[in-house]
């Protein structure tokens, strides 16, 4: 493990703060509220961490499920009591990731993600030709110098629901008369997930690539659909000398919103805060502007909202590897309860994964009727069409 | 596989059971300086009927059963110092009950005190529970069952475990017994007017049984608080400048701290006097009462009220109060570990002497300080030291230091509270003997095998 993370890993108390948010409303650390033991909690991970690099406790199978179980949705930075520490807290775990990766003992679901993504440039094992399906019939230019690349990343062009969400984004630049391109099958992973899983080397040489594809194509400006790639691209790409405007999609419409007209809707809106978009990169308002400026939309918090809100789960590639798993007791689950008990139909996502997990966890606890999952530039757009 | 791991894994579900070396590692300690022991296994309960059958199989096989809440004790009441079943009773953690007009709430034993705060802020806004200064996910069942104080312990009735209005116990036969009103009505109202069997499961470090649900007594929440802090150098007038404020019933919670860092404090008895109100009008009145009562001290220099500086304020009024967390970092190793000894308000100065004597001692730095009990009917007083968890040095000495401060405090007329094993020998070996007897006595009857948290309450473990 890197020194400056080996130097301070006792320092963690494993006083429990970080199960719960700051508002204490339940337990908010995923891997713990799905398996319960404290090995699964932030605090009973690190000393984990610790004993394994100690020798007190060996590399196996269940070790690395709890090792890649933490979904790294930073609500142990948010809520840990040690101000010194708190902030290395999931670097601590992914630094841990990397050091298994480079043994080579790391879970099947792990390993085989890597390799999709190292063969196939993306973690579906698709066709690079299939990666603008989503946007047939939209009229969307290649990137050739537009002021904005609309960087869609995998799970946009690959799965079902992200390929809607690619349109309806898409469908609302077109409207705010954004100037914008896509890559189509140039365009390969982010990478963001691949460095939370540990492969430290793969995301460099996936990181080098887009930088100097960007860098050729003359891009400066960059739209994410993702808040994932918004935050490798934002926070990890300059490293690499990769320095670029990137917006997550709601950013970009939050500025171009008040030139869209729109018409009355009768909605009650619970909105659910991506762990990259909110925590990671504190951007908990240009969502909720968005729907406010829908007329006729009432937005109601969950009682865990922004800083304190649950994590769908999909974070730390559990969305690929599944190492979290399914349950009553998973997060999407419990969080689509939650956004129940505020009455809204319709629980708003600003993340493809969000929007998967979510929509998967309706079907799972048969709430199909009581609410639907929806993409926010979806409810927008709607607002339009009407 | 292991027929007991089978068999348990049949009782609570195979993902509820673990003998893994990851869970035996875990919970083999907690976050103090105590040694750890490996539990056999680890099992998360879901129900009374689950807790039930463990406690029958472990009849049957003879191994001991550890029940474990938020495991935030340090002093290891809930390390398995004889293997056995780790019961970790977090997975019950649902809010059965809030009678709002008789003011309790029933939960099941893992329910952590943070949630029972914000399930009544959210509900019941009127209402609030008793917070102690441990991290929110300190579990209600754990706390009473070990006596501890909150924020409300000056005002509203001294321990925890005195805020206890019923409980449901698993019995070390496996027998479940509820305790208090709810024994004979649909109500958990309180422990009287009947035989009060509760005392039986309070204090005892889980040796006599299984607490699955508890009964609390719930209290107002005003609209206001707010806080006053007053200084003196002079560490005798502690237990009078007390005794005054107690006695104005003004203030909700009542404590004082004195640390070394930072150098600005260094010297100074800080009292802080934490005051709720429904009105600004009541607020300027009762601090105005509070002034008054401690007059003659800050005309004469010898002690004076300060001004909070406003982020002292935000967290010295916040419950449980991050910062004590925090301390665990003051030597960049993740760890201390107090003994917070019962005393009579009286020996707050001795006990503040001889925690600078122990500390200066063994050559390791500390914070003091403490909560007034009731309507000054006795005094938490902490001696707590930071250490290194990456020295084992640094460690021992904590050890020592721990050990040296249970002894200073005995000697002085105070007890121990929630003491490691050899502290509890101590407090044993210094007890009146037939009330020892009468423990043993009162153990053997309830678990006839022994298999409840062996090593606790016990002059030979």
């Amino acid at each position: 493990m890197k020194k400056e993370y080996a130097d301070i890993i006792h320092r963690c108390f494993r006083c429990g703060w970080c199960k719960l948010p700051l508002n204490f409303k339940d337990f908010n650390c995923p891997s713990y509220l799905k398996y319960r033991f404290e090995s699964f909690s932030s605090g009973g991970r690190l000393w984990l961490i610790r004993a394994w690099m100690n020798g007190e406790i060996q590399t196996s199978e269940r070790f690395a499920k709890i090792l890649f179980s933490c979904v790294t949705c930073k609500n142990c930075v948010e809520a840990c009591a040690m101000p010194k520490i708190r902030q290395y807290l999931v670097d601590m775990v992914i630094a841990a990731r990397e050091d298994m990766v480079e043994q080579g003992v790391i879970p099947p679901g792990v390993r085989d993600y890597l390799k999709a993504v190292s063969i196939s440039g993306n973690a579906y094992k698709m066709p690079q030709e299939q990666r603008a399906i989503w946007a047939d019939g939209l009229d969307i230019p290649l990137y050739s110098g537009q002021e904005y690349l609309f960087y869609v990343g995998d799970v946009g062009s690959y799965d079902e629901v992200g390929k809607k969400m690619a349109r309806s984004v898409a469908m609302l630049l077109k409207k705010a008369d954004i100037s914008f391109g896509i890559l189509a099958s140039d365009e390969i992973t982010d990478g963001n997930e691949v460095k939370t899983l540990g492969e430290a080397g793969l995301f460099e040489q996936i990181a080098s690539q887009n930088i100097e594809k960007f860098k050729g194509l003359g891009v400066r400006k960059i739209i994410t659909l993702s808040p994932h790639a918004f935050n490798s691209m934002k926070n990890e790409y300059p490293k690499l000398g990769g320095n670029f405007d990137v917006y997550h999609y709601t950013q970009v419409l939050n500025a171009a919103i008040k030139d869209i007209s729109m018409a009355e809707v009768d909605l009650k809106v619970t909105y659910h805060d991506p762990c990259y978009l909110g925590r990671w990169n504190n951007e908990y308002w240009a969502p909720r502007s968005v729907l406010r400026s829908v007329p006729g939309l009432e937005l109601v918090e969950m009682d865990r909202n922004m800083q304190n809100a649950l994590c769908c789960g999909g974070g730390g590639g559990n969305f690929f590897t599944d190492i979290l798993g399914t349950g009553p007791d998973s997060s999407s689950r419990v969080r689509v309860k939650e956004a129940i008990d505020t009455g809204a139909s319709v629980l708003a996502v600003a993340c493809p994964i969000c929007y998967r997990m979510l929509s998967d966890a309706v079907k799972a606890e048969g709430l199909e009727d009581r609410i639907e999952v929806r993409d926010i530039a979806d409810i927008v757009n709607d607002a339009v069409a009407v | 596989m292991d027929r007991i791991f089978e068999r348990l894994s049949d009782i609570v579900g195979s993902d509820y059971v673990s003998n893994a070396a990851e869970e035996r590692f875990i919970y083999s300690r907690d976050p103090g300086v105590q040694r750890p022991h490996e539990p056999d296994y680890v099992v998360l309960p879901n129900t009374t009927e689950e807790v039930q059958k463990i406690v029958l199989l472990a009849n049957e096989e003879k191994i001991p059963v550890v029940p474990l809440g938020g495991g935030l004790v340090l002093s290891g009441l809930s390390i398995p110092l004889k293997g056995g079943i780790v019961l970790d009773m977090k997975r019950m953690n649902r809010i059965i009950e809030v009678n709002e007009k008789s003011h309790y709430a029933v939960v099941e034993a893992g329910t952590a005190m943070g949630m029972l705060s914000a399930y009544l802020a959210k509900h019941y806004p009127t209402l609030k529970n008793s917070l102690p200064d441990a991290p929110p996910v300190a579990t209600v069942a754990g706390n009473v069952m070990i006596h501890g104080s909150g924020h409300l312990s000056q005002s509203e009735g001294g321990f925890h475990s005195e805020m206890v209005t019923g409980l449901e116990v698993v019995l070390p036969t496996g027998k479940v017994v509820k305790l208090g009103s709810c024994s004979t009505v649909p109500y958990w109202f309180s422990r009287a007017p009947l035989p009060d069997l509760a005392g039986l499961f309070l204090g005892w470090n889980g040796t006599t049984g299984i607490i699955t649900k508890v009964g609390i007594k719930l209290y107002p929440r005003p609209l206001l608080n707010d806080g006053l802090m007053f200084l003196t150098e002079d560490v005798d007038t502690v237990p009078d400048i007390m005794f005054r404020i107690v006695n104005t019933e003004m203030c909700e919670d009542l404590t004082f701290f004195i640390t070394p860092k930072p150098a600005m404090f260094e010297g100074f008895q800080m009292t802080i006097i934490s005051i709720t109100a429904n009105s600004d009008k009541e607020m300027r009145l009762k601090k105005e009462i509070i002034r008054d009562t401690l007059k003659d001290y800050y005309e004469s220099k010898e002690a004076g009220f300060v001004p909070i500086p406003k982020e002292m304020k935000a967290f010295l009024l916040e419950a449980p109060q991050k910062n004590l967390s925090a301390f665990a970092d003051v030597r960049k190793g993740g760890g201390f570990e107090y003994v917070g000894a019962i005393i009579p308000v009286e020996k707050i100065p001795d006990a503040y002497r001889a925690g600078l004597e122990i500390s200066a001692r063994n050559g390791i730095t500390y914070s003091l300080g403490g909560r007034m009990i009731g309507r000054g009917h006795s005094f938490m007083f902490y001696f707590a030291y930071p250490f290194n968890r990456a020295d084992e040095d640094d460690m021992n000495r904590v050890r020592q230091a721990l050990d040296d401060t249970n002894h200073a405090a005995l000697k002085m007329g105070g007890i121990p509270w929630k003491a490691e094993v050899s502290g509890q020998q101590l407090i044993l070996k210094q007890m009146w003997p037939a009330t020892y007897e009468f423990m043993q006595e009162i153990r053997g009857l309830l678990d006839p095998n022994g298999i409840m948290n062996p090593g606790n309450w016990e002059v030979n473990p």
